[in-house]
């Protein structure tokens, strides 16, 4: 039992056993420079991806409240990946930050309840992963302690994200009502699809979308996303979703298959109102993070396009979209988390001409973007085609006509950004931004992803035969 | 430099090899083919071949990339930027026309993209954020419709047990119901027309050309909008053939109205690059006519007149890129004389113009007539007022390039405002073109020569390609 425990849950007792050693240090007495903490952090971290890939269990904890599988061992190491690089990102503004520890303590307690999210097989089990993720955000988001901005994100994400909690409480404690268990496979047995069920449903659904911010539900998004700081806001935007994602997946494709047919009419809805409102506010937008938020609710609408194909190759094309989506939007989060960290600089404007200074980050941003965009060679490109490829697999030729319509107004504000670095003259760009080797190794990381996992198909390949 | 020759020598060693394949008496399809697996859940091939018309585009691609890296060569503003994005365009180009799976075909097809958006942006001229954009989003449209059509095409395959396929070869030997080709041929063919200047979504066309460098309006108008009038040819006529049939009409329509919309709106324009730009329009009206029209010849000439519009926008531009970067201006109103100053650049200027209105001798008479004939060729008096429209044309073409042409180099000395100190290095013979750009020129008039004088080698080349077509289309016109 003992021995069962430690194995299947290795990913879980590693990230409690690095937030132990953080607390442990914080209790000494031992004064530690900033710059070995983080270098030690990540070390830590480091090795934390690492053992991911080593042991892979298989198999069911605490009377089937715990699964984990290959698939899912994946998806942890796709998060682990992510953290590490938003870690390695954030080094030029945590190192003259006064509590960095703490930051890690709770960095890695919401990485902990994702862990738990992904590997649940039971409602309450998820439920309790999903507090434990959000719980700690709302900390995280007011973590530039002296900026007023950042307790009123924090303040709102608390709020938009207690009362999505709500929603989804009482969709599972309806579903509990109409099922009789909380169990995953227990509820697939009882569902029949009469409309109580279905109402359940969709304030399960209400809450998911919450978490996703998919529209009407990203109310919230942009506000938290502005004013948190760059290295919770990119947490926020791409591992927090990527996780709740990874779980709609499992739930949508192996527990609500007796009720398809209507929630992929609610998926087809959300996506469509999702790509278009997302786009559309997203042209105007002159914050560099406020623009990075609405372009992710409309990347979060072409998901939701893949979301919606009801088949294998679907949910490979989502999971490979996020692994992507990771690569991508940290690359772009990177270069923008330094420039802020620098030069406390956040909109579009401070960026014209911003390539002569820089010229390194700017083709990292670019790259970025390009992918983000679905551009070739770049990763993002075989993303896209992927999830709308799929989403066509049910014959739905009209989603694909506005997913595809929908890439095009999405391209011109990337190309907007492209154009204020590149084109754009300005007699005082911002000045040469000097690189520590950490933030230098995260972006190298992600162009890597970018340039290879869409031209080496081994990556898509690979999480093909885990949904099998 | 070194890459972009090598790319030549390369083209012409395929296209020996295949001439020798060929007269060895192999007769597939498809030569030096290539076939990995790239994507196996999704039956994603990366699957390559050449038959006669890729090697024609490959030769234009090579040539005119060339020229265009040899009529740049003293670009003074991030030099290595503009030249990786040149050679960047040109792997998009060449693997377009390679392509035997469609997802190989769109993913080439929207790499070369993005570099025209940079290089138009970064080293243009005039507007050239406003034209950038616009031609980055208008062809981004076109490839979102074309996206379309070729994920509709490859659900409607089957190789059997429900499976689907993106290979061309295969698709091309399947019966796609007709209602499925009736409703994704538009997606497919507009979204490639938007690339080839389809009269309406042409208007990117003029501010494109007009604002970009030099070597990207050779780029541009020789390749890039070649790669529309391949991709209605390869995925859209080759694939969807009872669609193509079906609307022919709507096609020659189209391409009746963009060959004289094109004339006429060319000789409003008094800015050379708009002129060129405008015509460029104008011609490509050739190459969907002659898809349009659906004859062997008429393809046949349809290709020829991809390959020899390609030289000879490109040669036109060489041309006007000179002349701008001397005088600095490109308006006709301030030209004049041009031909005392700078012989070789004005001989340049005569020979495109020249071979834009189609004269005999050069490759843009031995193209049009090719397609002429193609239409004549079908006993419907609808084909044959199309290609009589077509032929009027000519005779405006002919206006606005001898008036040109007139202006620009012959009469009173005129350079406008432009470079006052260029009188006086011009008295000491030193404006004329430059090593490079001679190059850059002949290279481009050989070839043009080249197909006007002996147009059989190509019309060989491409022959047994468009047989393969029309094998497929003969079997559903008759």
């Amino acid at each position: 039992m003992l021995n069962d425990f430690l194995y299947l849950m290795n990913a879980e007792l590693l990230v409690t056993l690095i937030i132990f050693i953080l607390l442990f240090l914080k209790l000494s007495n031992e004064e530690w420079k900033n710059e070995g903490l983080l270098n030690f952090i990540n070390f830590l971290l480091l090795i934390n991806l690492a053992a991911g890939f080593f042991y892979i269990p298989n198999g069911n904890l605490f009377g089937d409240m715990f699964h984990t599988s290959e698939l899912v061992t994946f998806e942890k190491n796709l998060l682990n990946l992510g953290t590490l690089i938003i870690s390695l990102q954030s080094h030029d503004w945590l190192k003259t930050h006064k509590h960095v520890a703490e930051f890690y303590i709770l960095l890695l307690s919401t990485l902990l309840g994702m862990f738990f999210m992904i590997s649940a097989n039971n409602l309450l089990m998820f439920y309790l992963g999903l507090e434990l993720s959000t719980i700690p955000l709302a900390a995280l988001s007011n973590f530039d302690l002296e900026k007023r901005r950042s307790s009123e994100a924090a303040f709102k994400f608390i709020i938009s994200s207690a009362f999505s909690s709500g929603l989804l409480l009482f969709g599972i404690s309806m579903l509990y009502g109409a099922t009789g268990t909380l169990n995953f496979m227990g509820i697939k047995a009882h569902l029949n699809g009469n409309p109580f069920q279905v109402f359940s449903f969709i304030l399960l659904l209400a809450g998911f979308g919450f978490k996703i911010s998919a529209v009407p539900f990203h109310l919230w998004t942009a506000d938290v996303y502005e004013g948190s700081p760059v290295a919770v806001t990119s947490y926020l935007s791409v591992i927090s979703k990527g996780a709740v994602l990874f779980v709609m997946i499992s739930i949508f494709y192996n527990v609500f298959t007796p009720i398809a047919d209507s929630w992929y009419n609610m998926i087809f809805l959300i996506s469509v109102a999702t790509m278009i409102i997302g786009n559309l506010f997203a042209l105007r937008q002159q914050n560099m993070k406020r623009f990075l938020a609405f372009s992710s609710i409309a990347q979060i609408g072409f998901i939701l396009v893949g979301l919606s194909a009801q088949s294998t190759a679907g949910s490979s094309s989502v999971i490979f979209f996020i692994l992507i989506y990771i690569f991508s939007n940290l690359g772009a989060f990177g270069v923008i988390s330094l420039v802020s960290a620098v030069k406390g600089k956040e909109n579009m404007d401070d960026y014209r001409g911003f390539y002569k200074t820089n010229p390194v980050l700017s083709w990292v941003l670019a790259i970025s973007l390009f992918s983000l965009a679905g551009i070739p060679p770049m990763a993002g490109f075989f993303g896209k085609f992927f999830l709308l490829f799929a989403g066509a697999g049910k014959g739905n030729y009209s989603l694909i006509i506005i997913a595809a319509l929908n890439m095009v107004v999405s391209l011109y504000y990337y190309l907007k950004v492209i154009k204020i670095m590149f084109m754009d003259a300005n007699e005082h760009p911002l000045e040469k931004i000097k690189t520590h080797w950490q933030p230098k190794i995260a972006m190298a990381l992600c162009v890597g992803g970018i340039l290879v996992t869409g031209i080496a198909s081994g990556a898509y390949n690979y999480i093909h035969s885990l949904l099998k | 430099m070194i890459s972009s020759s090598s790319q030549l020598v390369l083209a012409f060693a395929l296209l020996y090899f295949y001439l020798n394949e060929r007269s060895a008496g192999n007769t597939a399809n498809m030569l030096f083919e290539d076939n990995y697996t790239w994507y196996a859940p999704l039956h994603i091939n990366y699957h390559v071949g050449v038959d006669g018309i890729s090697i024609a585009m490959i030769l234009l691609t090579a040539f005119v990339v060339l020229a265009g890296v040899l009529i740049s060569w003293n670009v003074e503003k991030l030099g290595k930027e503009f030249f990786f994005l040149l050679l960047f365009l040109s792997v998009g180009a060449y693997g377009f026309f390679i392509s035997l799976d469609l997802f190989t075909l769109f993913f080439f097809l929207e790499v070369a993209v993005i570099p025209k958006f940079l290089l138009i942006g970064i080293w243009g001229s005039g507007k050239k954020q406003y034209s950038a954009m616009k031609l980055a989003l208008m062809l981004m449209t076109g490839s979102a419709f074309v996206f379309v059509g070729l994920i509709g095409l490859y659900l409607n395959t089957n190789t059997g047990n429900g499976q689907h396929t993106f290979d061309i070869l295969q698709i091309a030997q399947m019966n796609i119901p007709l209602s499925v080709q009736k409703f994704f041929f538009p997606f497919a063919f507009v979204g490639f027309g938007v690339f080839g200047a389809l009269f309406p979504f042409h208007t990117w066309v003029p501010d494109g050309h007009s604002s970009a460098p030099t070597a990207a309006s050779m780029f541009l108008a020789g390749i890039s909008m070649k790669l529309g009038g391949y991709g209605c040819l390869r995925v859209a006529t080759f694939l969807m053939p009872d669609a193509a049939h079906q609307y022919s009409w709507i096609i020659i329509v189209l391409a009746s109205i963009a060959i004289l919309y094109g004339a006429f709106a060319t000789m409003m324009q008094t800015d050379l690059k708009y002129i060129n730009a405008y015509s460029s329009v104008s011609h490509c009206g050739f190459v969907l006519l002659g898809i349009g029209i659906l004859t062997k010849t008429a393809i046949t000439g349809a290709v020829m007149q991809m390959v020899s519009h390609g030289l000879m926008t490109a040669l036109f531009f060489a041309g006007i890129g000179m002349i701008y970067d001397r005088t600095h201006t490109r308006q006709l109103s301030q030209l004049g004389g041009l031909l005392k100053i700078m012989p070789f650049i004005s001989t340049v200027f005569v020979i495109a113009g020249l071979c834009s209105l189609g004269l005999p001798g050069f490759s843009g008479f031995v193209a049009e007539v090719t397609v002429f004939m193609g239409g004549w060729s079908r006993a419907d008096n609808f084909y044959r007022i199309a290609t009589i429209v077509a032929c009027a044309s000519i005779v405006v073409t002919a206006v606005y390039i001898l008036r040109a042409v007139g202006k620009a180099i012959m009469g009173p000395l005129n350079v406008g405002e432009g470079d006052s100190s260029l009188l006086g290095r011009a008295a000491g013979g030193g404006v004329d073109a430059k090593w490079n750009e001679k190059w850059a020129a002949a290279l481009l008039i050989i070839g043009i020569v080249a197909i006007g004088i002996a147009p059989f080698w190509l019309n060989d080349l491409v022959t047994p390609a468009t047989e393969t077509i029309m094998n497929k289309i003969s079997a559903i016109v008759k």
